[in-house]
C-alpha cells in the first residue's frame, strides 16, 4: 500500500502505530510534516485545540515513565480529548496473564485511543489484537518506542534540515533498548547513515544484518558524526554482568568533551532520558547549550504525540485499514 | 469350520486384514500382502495368507475380515517423547485425551516424560501409568521416570526399582540434566539396568531467559536469543560423558546441524548414542514466530533454514534415529501472553504422521525410511516389541493413505489444548484406521459418521 492519496497527498494508512519498522519514508514524513504543525502551537499562550474533542484516551502503562506518559498526556489535553492514566504496576500482575484481561475491560469503554508501555516485547501487539481502538505503542519491551523515534527526527530534522546524508552514532546499551530499534528502522528508511556504537557485550546478535556500520571504539565511532545519540544505561534490565563496573563503562563509552573531540565540529548531541549522569554522559556535556538537543527532544515529544493522537483518531471510522505496523 | 468348542475357555478374536499394501521398517518388507491377528498378536503376515474366497461369502466362525483397500498397512506409530499433564494438569489433557489424539494420528505406543505434578520420581508413580493405560485401553501409556529426585538435578531417583517397575528409560523431561557429575552417575547407573538417559539437551545457563532462537530476527522481535551452541555443548558434553561411562544416552529432539555433526561422529566412533527430532525441527524455521506467535514458541528453539535443513539430512542418513512428536499441550491462559512469559511447545499426537510423510513426498526420505523413524526404530532404543509386522508381535498397526490431500484442522484436535502451529497447513497423507492390541481404536469413517449423528 503506498502512502499516496489519490491526488499525491501522503496519508497514514494504518489503524495503530506499533513500531516504525516497516513504515515508507513517506509516511514517516507525513508523521513528521503533521508533527511540525503543533511547534508553534505549543510555544504560544493559548495551546489548546479542539482535534480530540470528545475523544477518550487512555495510557496505559505497565511500566513505570513519567516523561512518556506526561507527554502523551499533555499531547492528548492540549487537542481537547479526555484524558485517563492507568498505571498498572507490573508486580500486581502474575504473569501477563491480566494484560488480556485489562484490555477487554478498558474496551468495553469505548476508549479511542489507547497509549500502552510494557516490559515485554510484543506485548503491545497483543494487546491491539484484542481491542477495537487505535493503540500507540509507548514502548514494549527491547522491541520499539515509535514516538521517541519520530520526536528524535523531528528534532534532528528542525536543526539539520533534513534527514537523509547525515552520520549519527547510536550509543550505548543497545542489546535492551527500543529507543535504539525504532531509530534505527527510522533512520535507515529516511537515508541516514547509521552507526551503533557499544561494547560487545550490549550489542544485539546479528545487530549488522540491521543496515548500520558498528563500533566497540567510541571514538572512531563518533569520527565525522553529525549526531550522537546516547542511550540511557538501562540498570534495571541488566539480569547478569555485562559491564563490569560504571567506572569502566564511562571511561570507554561515557560522552565526554574528550570523545566528543572527535565528531564533527558542529555535532549535537541526543538522550531519551532520563539521563545517568557520569555513566553514559558526562554533565558538562548534556548542559551544553549550544551541543545538546536533549531539552529540545522534550519539546518536540509533546508535538509528535499530539500528531500521533490526532492522524490515529482521524483513520478511526475507516475500518479498512490494515492493522500493521 | 469352528474355533470354539463346548467347555473350551473362548478363543481369541481373529481378524484377516485384506488387501493391504504391507510396510515393515523392521525387514524391508513393501509388498502387497494380508494381516491375520488373533488376540492381541499377529500370527500371521505375507502375500498369500489365504485362499482368495476364503472371505467372500461365510468368513470363519469368530473371524472378520476387513479390505484395506489397497492402503498402507505400517507398525503402529512409537511416539517416544509426549506430555501428558496428568498427573496434575488435567485441564491441558489427561491420558484419556492423549489417547484418542493417538490413536487418531496412528500411534499405538507413546511414552510420556515425567514433568507432571507430581513428578513421576517413584515406583508407585510408574505403576500409576501402567494402571490407567489398562483403564483406558486405547494406546499403549509407557512412561519415563525422572533422573533426578522432584527433576530438581541433584540426587538420583531409585533407578533401578523404578526400571522393575516398567520405567522406559529416565529423563528430567523438558529440564536438562545440567549437572556433568550428576550425569555420570545417571549413565554409569542406569546402565546395569539396560536403560537409557534421555537428555534435554540445553545449557541452561546459556540459554538463559532466552524465548526463541538467537539471530536476527530475535534481535528485531527484542526477544533474548537462545544460541545453537547451548545445544551443541550440552551434546559435546554429554558424549563425552557416554564414552566415560559406557551409558546409553538419547539426546531428545535435536535441532541444530552441529549436534547432529557430533552424534554422527560419536556413532561412527561406536558410542551407544541415539537422538530423535520432532517435526517442527524440519517443517518449520524460525521465520514461523513472524509477528510474536507463541505457537511457534518451543524448546529447543525453532532454528534458522540451515539448521532445518541439516535436520532434513541428519534423518535421510539415519544419524537422526526416530521422530517423536514432543507433544506439550497448553491452554490458552499459558500461551496467549506476551512472548516471552508465554509457554513452550506445541501439541503434535495428531500431525506426527502427516508432518512426516511430507519428507517422503519432498523425496527426502523413502516411505520405509520414515515409518522406521516412527515406529520400529524408537521402539528398538526403548526395548519396546512393538514396531514390527511379523508374527507374533503385538497387533498393533496404522492403515493410512499416504497421499490424501488433506488440511491440518485444529477444530478436528482430540488432545484438549489446541496449541499447534499447524492450524490450516495442507498436507497430504492420512490415518485411516489405527488397531491396538488387536482391536480398532480409530477409524476415519466411523469417526465422521460419528460425528455427523451427534449433529456437529
Amino acid at each position: 500500500m503506498t502512502a499516496l492519496r489519490p491526488g499525491g497527498q501522503r496519508h497514514y494508512p494504518y489503524r495503530h502505530l506499533l513500531g516504525i519498522e516497516g513504515l515508507s519514508p513517506d509516511e514517516i514524513h507525513f508523521l513528521l510534516d503533521r508533527s511540525e504543525t503543533y511547534v508553534e502551537q505549543n510555544r504560544r499562550a493559548d495551546k489548546k485545540g479542539s482535534s480530540l474533542r470528545g475523544r477518550t484516551i487512555i495510557n496505559l502503562f505497565f511500566e513505570n515513565s513519567t516523561r512518556t506518559r506526561t507527554s502523551f498526556e499533555l499531547a492528548g489535553k492540549r487537542l481537547g480529548g479526555d484524558v485517563i492514566n492507568m498505571s498498572v504496576s507490573t508486580s500486581s500482575i502474575k504473569k501477563g496473564e491480566t494484560l488480556i484481561d485489562t484490555a477487554m475491560t478498558l474496551n468495553a469503554m469505548h476508549p479511542d485511543v489507547l497509549v500502552v508501555r510494557h516490559s515485554e516485547s510484543g506485548a503491545v501487539k497483543l494487546l491491539s489484537e484484542k481491542v477495537n481502538c487505535a493503540v500507540i505503542n509507548g514502548g514494549d519491551g527491547s522491541h520499539e518506542h515509535p514516538t521517541q523515534a519520530l520526536l528524535d527526527a523531528l528534532t534532528i530534522r528542525r536543526r539539520r534540515g533534513r534527514l537523509d546524508g547525515l552520520t549519527v552514532a547510536i550509543c550505548g546499551d543497545i542489546a535492551h533498548s527500543r529507543v535504539a530499534r525504532s531509530n534505527i528502522h527510522l533512520l535507515n528508511t529516511m537515508g541516514t547513515r547509521v552507526r551503533v556504537v557499544a561494547p560487545t557485550t550490549l550489542l544485539p546478535n546479528s545487530i549488522d544484518r540491521f543496515g548500520v556500520e558498528v563500533f566497540t571504539d567510541m571514538r572512531r565511532g563518533l569520527e565525522g558524526c553529525d549526531i550522537i545519540m546516547m542511550l540511557r544505561l538501562q540498570t534495571e534490565r541488566m539480569k547478569g554482568s555485562f559491564v563490569p563496573s560504571i567506572r569502566e563503562y564511562f571511561r570507554f563509552f561515557g560522552l565526554d568533551r574528550e570523545k566528543l573531540a572527535a565528531a564533527k565540529p558542529d555535532a549535537l548531541i541526543m538522550h531519551p532520558g532520563p539521563m545517568n549522569r557520569g555513566t553514559e554522559i558526562d554533565s558538562e556535556v548534556a548542559d551544553d547549550i549550544d551541543r545538546s538537543l536533549i531539552q529540545e527532544q522534550v519539546e518536540m515529544g509533546v508535538a509528535v504525540r499530539m500528531a500521533c493522537l490526532e492522524i490515529l483518531a482521524e483513520n478511526l471510522p475507516d475500518r479498512s485499514l490494515r492493522n500493521a505496523p | 469350520m469352528s474355533f470354539a468348542s463346548p467347555g473350551a475357555p473362548t478363543p481369541a478374536r481373529r481378524v484377516a486384514y485384506l488387501n493391504a499394501r504391507l510396510l515393515d521398517p523392521a525387514s524391508g518388507m513393501d509388498m502387497a500382502g494380508q494381516v491375520l491377528t488373533e488376540g492381541g498378536r499377529i500370527v500371521d503376515v505375507g502375500a498369500n495368507l489365504f485362499p482368495p474366497d476364503l472371505f467372500r461369502d461365510n468368513a470363519p466362525d469368530n473371524a472378520e475380515a476387513i479390505d484395506c483397500k489397497g492402503m498402507c498397512l505400517a507398525p503402529g506409530l512409537v511416539d517416544m517423547r509426549v506430555q501428558l499433564r496428568e498427573p496434575g494438569e488435567e485441564h491441558m489433557e489427561n491420558m484419556a485425551s492423549a489417547s484418542q489424539a493417538a490413536a487418531a494420528g496412528g500411534v499405538t505406543t507413546m511414552v510420556a516424560l515425567p514433568n507432571t505434578q507430581p513428578v513421576i520420581d517413584d515406583v508407585s508413580l510408574v505403576e500409576f501409568v501402567a494402571r490407567r493405560t489398562r483403564e483406558i485401553g486405547v494406546t499403549r501409556i509407557r512412561t519415563y521416570a525422572a533422573a533426578t529426585k522432584g527433576l530438581h538435578g541433584k540426587e538420583l531417583t531409585e533407578l533401578g526399582l523404578m526400571a522393575e517397575a516398567g520405567a522406559a528409560g529416565f529423563t528430567d523431561g523438558t529440564k536438562a540434566i545440567a549437572s556433568a557429575v550428576v550425569m555420570r552417575r545417571a549413565l554409569s547407573y542406569a546402565r546395569m539396568f539396560g536403560k537409557i538417559i534421555v537428555q534435554h539437551p540445553e545449557e541452561p545457563a546459556l540459554a538463559g531467559e532466552g524465548a526463541m532462537n538467537e539471530g536476527e530476527i530475535a534481535s528485531r522481535l527484542g526477544l533474548a536469543g537462545i544460541p545453537p551452541a547451548a545445544e551443541i555443548m550440552m551434546v559435546e558434553r554429554d558424549l563425552r560423558l557416554v564414552e566415560l561411562t559406557g551409558g546409553r544416552y538419547h539426546a531428545a529432539h535435536v535441532s541444530t546441524g552441529e549436534a547432529i555433526d557430533a552424534i554422527r561422529k560419536a556413532k561412527r566412533q561406536g558410542l551407544a548414542v541415539t537422538c530423535d527430532t520432532a517435526p517442527h525441527y524440519f517443517a518449520l524455521n524460525e521465520t514461523a514466530v513472524g509477528d510474536y506467535r507463541t505457537f511457534a514458541k518451543v524448546s529447543p528453539p525453532l532454528r534458522d533454514e540451515m539448521d532445518r535443513r541439516a535436520v532434513v539430512e541428519g534423518l535421510a542418513d539415519g544419524t537422526i534415529d526416530a521422530i517423536a512428536s514432543d507433544h506439550a499441550p497448553h491452554d490458552q491462559e499459558e500461551k496467549r501472553l506476551p512472548f516471552a512469559q508465554a509457554a513452550f511447545g506445541i501439541i503434535g499426537l495428531e500431525t506426527l504422521l502427516p508432518l512426516s510423510l511430507e519428507l517422503v513426498h519432498n523425496g527426502h526420505l523413502k516411505l520405509l525410511q520414515a515409518l522406521g523413524a516412527l515406529s520400529h526404530r524408537p521402539a528398538a532404543i526403548l526395548g519396546f516389541e512393538g514396531g514390527r509386522l511379523a508374527r507374533g508381535a503385538p497387533a498393533d498397526f496404522v492403515i493410512f493413505d499416504p497421499d490424501k490431500p488433506d488440511r491440518i484442522e485444529e477444530a478436528r484436535f482430540r488432545s484438549k489444548s489446541k496449541n499447534s502451529p499447524f492450524d490450516g497447513r495442507p498436507v497430504q497423507g492420512a490415518v485411516l484406521r489405527t488397531v491396538m492390541d488387536g482391536r480398532t481404536v480409530f477409524e476415519a469413517g466411523a469417526e465422521r459418521a460419528k460425528r455427523g449423528g451427534r449433529g456437529d
